[in-house]
């Protein structure tokens, strides 16, 4: 509105040139855009429909015949490849594993940092820990924990008289649960900040009503907290499925999608398939996939949402 | 609510907050401790917490096994472009994305948010493609150049919610003062957004100092490749590991983006937040 009245004055001091002015503010934002845009357009947009367009093709590395389009080959070769297909429901159960989990932890930790709490400043730095550290580190990290002999866990498991020795990363049923258990520790600074945002976002004043009231906390949370916090919820919900839907740096560290590809994700599928047999086309038709997996959970999750606003 | 329940409540919150001070921590105290254990003591059976006789061998032995100095430099000539070049086109752009309500704007912020959705095998597949063909693969110029696209939308989320925090007043006052549109920008609304720039630069430098995926993908000859590519060689075949050397190198990759966080964590949440809540 400032805006406006600051125009219409120095309108009224150069009439003329009010026109010619507003062009060049139109296309001063052009030139302000433009040095992001291109590196943006040339190597992001770009490869991306470059990417899909290989998905159509037989294109391999260090072929010396050219590339040939090969229609929807690759998606029908991909239909019938099991393996591809167990990564699949791999991925969706990872991604599922460490969000919930996920979510619910960071839920829990917000809540409680966001109490007056002694010791509050020093979960508040190490909720953040696991965010500043490379994913390669967080998964060297506990594989160190998880050691067969030498790790902490046996050791403590040892302790408390429950035996030791287990191989928790190549152990065909403990694999994919100790990878989740990595996965939900290293997301959950983001969650519990983005939490913690929502938070101090709550009325307090609702909140010291509904006490005065004498709502419990369970009723205070459902009624005041809960409604004002949905919003950041699903957002952050919904990115880290992404996110860890598309993980790859943790799980090859840590087991490098075995035993017996037990934790192969998609993505260190899709990797091998192009950066070690080669199989451009088909990896890329693999990337399409998943995008098309991760655009309707999306939708349905949009979708849920705008419903949800309709009943209100 | 009697003052009973109440203690109780308070003792629950306390025994809770320590749960997670354990969960959080123990696998980093883990790695500190393994480092500056002796091979004797690694060896044993009944590892301790503490280390009885604590070593920097492993440090030396991890400098040693793999060329971790070079790795280190690699990272951060990547890491220092990456961010530099990242705020200085992000910052123009993220001023238009708060400022102007055009379409531009508007597509933008979409390109932001679906970005995060793109899993990498399709994008890396055709930059390998292309970045072969420019024969800048293998280099750490190419590398710079996939971090600064990379970090983009990040840069320009936490960017755009600073821009939205200096007062468009202040900006209208100095136009009604006669400063013209780029004498505005440069002496009004740069110095406000310093603070923030520089948060946006460390937090870029930061994403590509602990970036793996692009680098192992890009970078093969051992001689360019970045501090997280190198620290995998120590696993091994077969996940054999040294487990000494390991953490003293995993611990001492990590030590630069801990204290680069260390000092900008408010701001960097404060950014993601002010980007979150205000668009």
């Amino acid at each position: 509105m400032t805006s406006t009245t600051v125009h219409a004055r120095s309108a009224a001091r150069k009439p003329t040139n009010s026109r010619r002015g507003a062009d060049r503010r139109g296309a001063g934002a052009w030139f302000l855009v433009l040095p992001a845009l291109l590196p943006i357009l040339v190597l992001s947009v770009g490869p991306l429909l470059y990417g899909i367009a290989l998905a159509f093709t037989d294109s391999q590395s260090g072929r010396t015949t050219s590339t040939q389009w090969v229609g929807l080959l690759n998606f029908r070769d991909l239909a019938h490849d099991g393996l591809f297909w167990d990564s699949f429901r791999i991925g969706l159960l990872w991604a599922v594993g460490v969000t919930v989990p996920q979510f619910l932890l960071a839920l829990g930790l917000a809540l409680l940092l966001n109490q007056k709490l002694r010791l509050r400043w020093l979960a508040r730095a190490l909720a953040i820990v696991p965010w500043a550290m490379p994913e390669v580190v967080v998964g060297i990290m506990w594989r160190l924990v998880y050691q067969p002999d030498a790790g902490i866990l046996n050791e403590t498991a040892r302790t408390l008289g429950l035996g030791g020795g287990h191989d928790w990363l190549t152990g065909l049923a403990t694999a994919l649960p100790a990878v989740i258990v990595v996965g939900v520790w290293a997301g959950m600074p983001q969650t519990t900040v983005a939490l913690l945002a929502g938070l101090q976002n709550t009325p307090v004043e609702l909140h010291e009503a509904a006490a005065i009231d004498g709502a419990g906390a369970w009723r205070r949370f459902r009624t005041v907290t809960w409604p004002a916090l949905k919003p950041v919820a699903l957002a952050i919900t919904a990115l880290n499925f992404i996110w860890n839907f598309n993980s790859f740096a943790l799980v090859y560290v840590l087991t490098n999608g075995g035993p017996g590809g037990r934790t192969r994700l998609p993505m260190l599928f899709a990797y091998e398939e192009a950066f070690r047999y080669g199989q451009f086309g088909y990896a890329a038709a693999m990337g399409c996939v998943m995008v098309a997996v991760i655009a309707v959970c999306l939708a349905l999750f949009l979708v849920g949402r705008l419903g949800e606003g309709d009943d209100k | 609510m009697t003052a009973r329940t109440r203690v109780l409540g308070r003792a629950g919150q306390y025994l809770a907050l320590l749960a997670y001070l354990v969960f959080l921590a123990f696998p980093f105290l883990w790695l500190i401790s393994t480092a500056f254990k002796s091979p004797r003591e690694l060896g044993s059976l009944h590892p301790t917490w503490i280390p009885r006789h604590p070593t920097l061998d492993n440090f030396r032995q991890a400098f040693d096994e793999q060329p971790l100095l070079h790795a280190g430099l690699n990272s951060l000539i990547a890491a220092v472009s990456a961010a530099l070049i990242a705020v200085v086109i992000a910052t123009p752009m993220a001023y238009v994305m708060a400022r102007h309500r055009g379409r531009l704007a508007t597509a933008a912020t979409g390109w932001v948010v679906v970005s995060q959705a793109f899993p990498f095998v399709l994008l890396i597949i055709p930059l390998f493609l292309v970045l072969k063909n420019l024969r800048a693969i293998n280099s750490v110029g190419g590398l710079v150049m996939v971090y600064v696209v990379w970090s983009l939308p990040f840069a320009l989320w936490m960017l755009n919610g600073y821009v939205r925090a200096v007062p468009a007043e202040l900006e209208e006052a100095a136009a009604v003062d006669g400063a013209g549109r780029l004498r505005t920008l440069v002496s009004v609304t740069a110095p406000l957004l310093a603070p923030g720039i520089v948060a946006t630069a460390l937090f870029a430098f930061i994403t590509a100092w602990n970036e793996f995926f692009f680098a192992l993908v890009l970078l093969k000859s051992p001689e360019k490749q970045t501090l997280p590519v190198v620290l995998t060689h120590f696993l091994g075949a077969e996940g054999v590991a040294d487990l000494g050397p390991l953490a003293a190198a995993a611990f001492l990759a990590t030590l630069p983006s801990l204290v680069i966080f260390a000092l900008i964590q408010k701001r960097i949440t404060g950014g993601m937040l002010a980007g979150a809540v205000k668009s």
